[in-house]
């Protein structure tokens, strides 16, 4: 066993106290950048870049790694607590995991998504010490039709968040999918629906609109509500720790999103947010309890949590096997290896062992030290919630905008967040649902975008979606998450005895 | 005579302090609080270009207190816009290149870098034209004349519509004789798609900058069929596209600006820090580092060239069908 040989000489690097502690360092700094919104990954380290100049490659990559993870645990946090996420791969987390908090469950939330993390981070380490060189020759066979099929598949979630109402559903699902056409669109070079602004030229950003539907719009119901009715938000009923329920039913959701979560984020277009409605999906399809998706399940915070973390660690197999930077923060870190003059790449496995395997597993060691850090704190963060309400109101709002700005120091974004604010707020008067506008808009961009690829590569032949069998398998399965339970529904209702559901 | 204010005082202290730190300073007077801008965001080019300025000054002594600031957006107009119409307090510079002019004229851009002052020109990158390894096209001469027999059925994997890769392909399909409306140009989101496109076999051609490629080359995975800068790439053995009988050169600039309203004993000092740097031996060593070709021109020679490219990329663009 080769592979371990050299794991073990990677643990005996990254064990070193010096190590060590810059991967604690990493970790801290992950997981407080992870909580505030606008600031990610990338900027934190670009903005080390020069402060870690004079450190060994090992450390620094040592600490880069823990910042990575660290960011992916915390951006649930405020998910989970004040409905802000931070990071668009933990929008998911916030449509269950703050139902949960106002249940006063946000410790098992919280908690929940601390393991679910760690089990998927680990497990996708694994995958990544043992499978990369396999999981990136797969990842190549993605060529736009397949990357189209993927998309339509993962649309298919909008079922699972329409709510109660189809035409209000389908009308956010619109909202969402006409905010994703503004910008430049890049087959061509024009611009759309821009209204002549400069900054609308590269879209919407999809964090502020989440931040805007989320956390402004929902505060300000909660607070054009607060006269009227009783308070419903309690820090914390019960015990603070998960119950043997908690942990039967998220086991299973961890697992499976770690599953969809590393192969897709070492797809090079696949990132961290398709996965996570994947996961989604696939729990409420799967749950004894669909009923409670929306209004606080544990599957899906469970779920997409674990996705997330996983997909982080399937960034890192095309990073470390190809030099291939597949999201803006394994940009930086390729440009970090170009620093210290060292070529990631097919090479880099034998002509730098001890920083690829020190990396490899620093990993493993940032896992740890990250669940021993947030596990504790999920107790400590939701006394956030014992804050008076007109306070924690407002500390939202302002956490929010402040959030919205720092993304890209651009006061138009500001506009953006308010006026996606009013209209959260607007849709949660008239009872509209906020997430298949989320979906909408993350998803349509990345469709079309695929979908005209493809085309331009046949030159204009339509047959590639059905010719090339990864795309046509994954187009059939979306097709049958469709039609069955349409199918399923109508049996039943011209069946009322109940006789085709008594298997 | 009245008591000595407490303001006046401690401006008397400020101003012995400087003068202190000046006398005991070097030759070069370091530039103080430098403001970098860095228009697109963390990891790009001009990011990587602006931090590696950021060290190099920092390590010479140079200046300090030097800030990066980053606004993405807009082929880098946004970021162009909010450095014209922006207060400035500090000496500021900003970051330019190829793309940037592109991206003014794409996306119609009401402030344009005629409302900046150019400073210098620091250095360029060469793109590589690449095949998969299994591809039958050998050489840029099978690469052309399966152009030339159908255009539309080589599809070339390269950055956005507008950028340093489209306007080269453009530029080697005048060259090849064939229409440029009639390339089949796929866009994609930088470099690490382009790469992935190419090694998965979904586009015929993939352009991107060889320092981004180099690995996979070096390792076997993809074929080199030319470079398109002019001269070769040391410890690269890829012709250039002129000695594989396209007729085109091109390199991937980037330079500095400034703003029209900096005082000119700032721009002098910003100029002079510059020529200093260009000479040092960190900047060489930082430019060997990420395979940068050095081509530093000092303000009276990038102007005109910088005028010079506004023509060739707005004729580029015209001819390939994005601005009328």
């Amino acid at each position: 066993m080769e592979t371990l040989a050299a794991l073990g000489h990677g643990f005996s690097v990254a064990l070193t106290p010096y190590n060590l502690l810059w991967s604690a360092v990493g970790v801290t700094v992950g997981t407080a950048i992870g909580v505030l919104p606008g600031i990610g990954p990338a900027l934190t380290v670009a903005l080390l870049l020069p402060v870690t100049y004079n450190l060994e490659p090992t450390s620094a990559f040592i600490m880069f790694a823990g910042i990575y993870y660290g960011a992916m645990y915390g951006g649930s946090t405020t998910s989970i607590l004040l409905n802000t996420p931070g990071e668009s791969g933990s929008i998911v987390t916030a449509l269950d995991g703050h139902a949960m908090a106002k249940k006063g469950r946000g410790a098992q939330a919280l908690a929940t998504a601390a393991i679910g993390s760690f089990v998927a981070g680990t497990i996708a380490t694994g995958a990544l010490t043992f499978v990369a060189p396999l999981m990136v020759k797969l990842a190549l066979m993605f060529g736009p039709a397949e990357y189209f099929a993927l998309m339509v598949l993962a649309l298919t979630t909008v079922t699972a968040v329409l709510g109660d109402s189809l035409p209000r559903g389908l009308a956010s699902l619109f909202i969402g999918l006409a905010l994703g056409l503004v910008g430049i669109d890049l087959q061509t070079g024009q611009a759309r629906f821009t209204l002549g602004i400069a900054e609308l030229l590269d879209g919407i950003d999809v964090v502020v609109v989440a931040v805007g539907l989320f956390a402004v719009g929902e505060t300000l119901f909660a607070v054009s509500r607060h006269r009227f009715e009783k308070e419903e938000m309690y820090a914390l009923k019960g015990s603070k720790w998960m119950s043997r329920e908690d942990w039967s039913r998220s086991w299973k959701p961890w697992l499976r999103g770690t599953l969809l979560g590393f192969p897709i984020g070492a797809l090079p277009a696949g990132g961290s947010e398709i996965p996570t409605f994947l996961s989604y999906l696939t729990e409420k399809r799967l749950s004894k309890h669909p009923e409670e998706f929306g209004h606080g399940a544990i599957e899906a915070v469970a779920g997409p949590e674990a996705a997330n973390n996983a997909s982080a660690a399937g960034v890192l197999a095309p990073l470390l096997a190809l030099g291939l930077p597949t999201s803006a923060t394994a940009a930086i870190m390729l440009a970090a290896f170009q620093q210290y003059g060292i070529q990631p790449g097919p090479l880099l496995f034998d002509s730098n062992p001890t920083l690829v395997w020190g990396l490899i597993a620093s990993l493993y060691i940032g896992n740890v030290l990250l669940l021993v850090l947030n596990l504790p704190m999920a107790g400590v963060w939701v006394k956030l919630l014992e804050i008076p309400r007109p306070w924690l109101y407002a500390g939202i709002l302002i956490f929010a905008t402040m959030g919205a700005y720092t993304l890209n120091n651009n006061l138009v974004d500001l506009v953006i967040l308010w006026v996606i604010g009013l209209l959260g707020f607007g849709m949660r008067v008239l009872n509209v649902p906020v997430a298949p506008c989320v979906v909408g808009l993350i998803l349509g961009p990345l469709a079309e975008q695929q979908f005209r690829r493809a085309l331009t590569i046949s030159q204009g032949d339509l047959s590639v979606f059905v010719t090339h069998p990864i795309a046509l398998s994954l187009l059939v399965i979306a097709a049958l998450l469709v039609l069955i339970p349409v199918i399923l529904r109508s049996r039943r209702a011209g069946d009322p005895e109940g006789t085709a559901i008594s298997h | 005579m009245t008591s000595i204010h407490r303001r006046s005082f401690s401006k008397f202290m400020a101003v012995t302090a400087a003068a202190i730190m000046l006398g005991a300073g070097a030759a070069q007077a370091e530039v103080k609080g430098l403001e970098i801008m860095a228009p697109s965001g963390p990891g790009s080019g001009y990011d990587q270009l602006a931090r590696a300025i950021q060290t190099v000054l920092q390590d010479e002594k140079l200046a300090s207190g030097i800030q990066v600031q980053n606004v993405a957006g807009g082929g880098g107009t946004v970021g162009l816009s909010q450095y014209v119409t922006g207060k400035k307090r500090n000496p500021t510079i900003m970051i330019v290149g190829f793309a940037l002019v592109g991206g003014v004229l794409t996306t119609k851009s009401a402030i344009t870098l005629d409302q900046t002052t150019p400073v210098a020109r620091l250095m360029g990158e060469s793109d590589v034209i690449v095949v998969p390894a299994n591809s039958d096209i050998k050489t840029m001469a099978d690469l052309v004349a399966k152009l030339k027999a159908n255009p539309g059925g080589v599809s070339w994997a390269g950055g956005s519509i507008g950028g340093f890769d489209h306007v080269l392909v453009g530029l080697i399909g005048k060259a090849a004789g064939v229409d440029p409306t009639k390339i089949n140009y796929v866009v994609h989101a930088g470099g690490g798609e382009v790469m992935a496109s190419t090694l998965g076999g979904h586009a015929t051609v993939g352009v991107s900058g060889v320092e981004e490629f180099r690995p996979q080359i070096e390792a076997g995975q993809v074929r080199a069929l030319a470079i398109s800068a002019d001269k070769r790439i040391p410890g690269l053995d890829v012709p250039t596209l002129k000695e594989a009988g396209v007729d085109v050169s091109l390199v991937n600039w980037r330079g500095i600006m400034t703003h029209p309203e900096t005082r000119e004993a700032d721009k002098k000092a910003i100029s002079e820090m510059l020529a200093t740097m260009v000479k040092s031996p960190s900047w060489k060593a930082a430019l060997e580092k990420r395979g940068w070709i050095d081509t530093y021109q000092p303000a009276a020679e990038f102007g005109p060239f910088l005028k010079q490219q506004q023509t060739q990329i707005e004729g580029a663009l015209k001819e390939a069908g994005i601005l009328k």
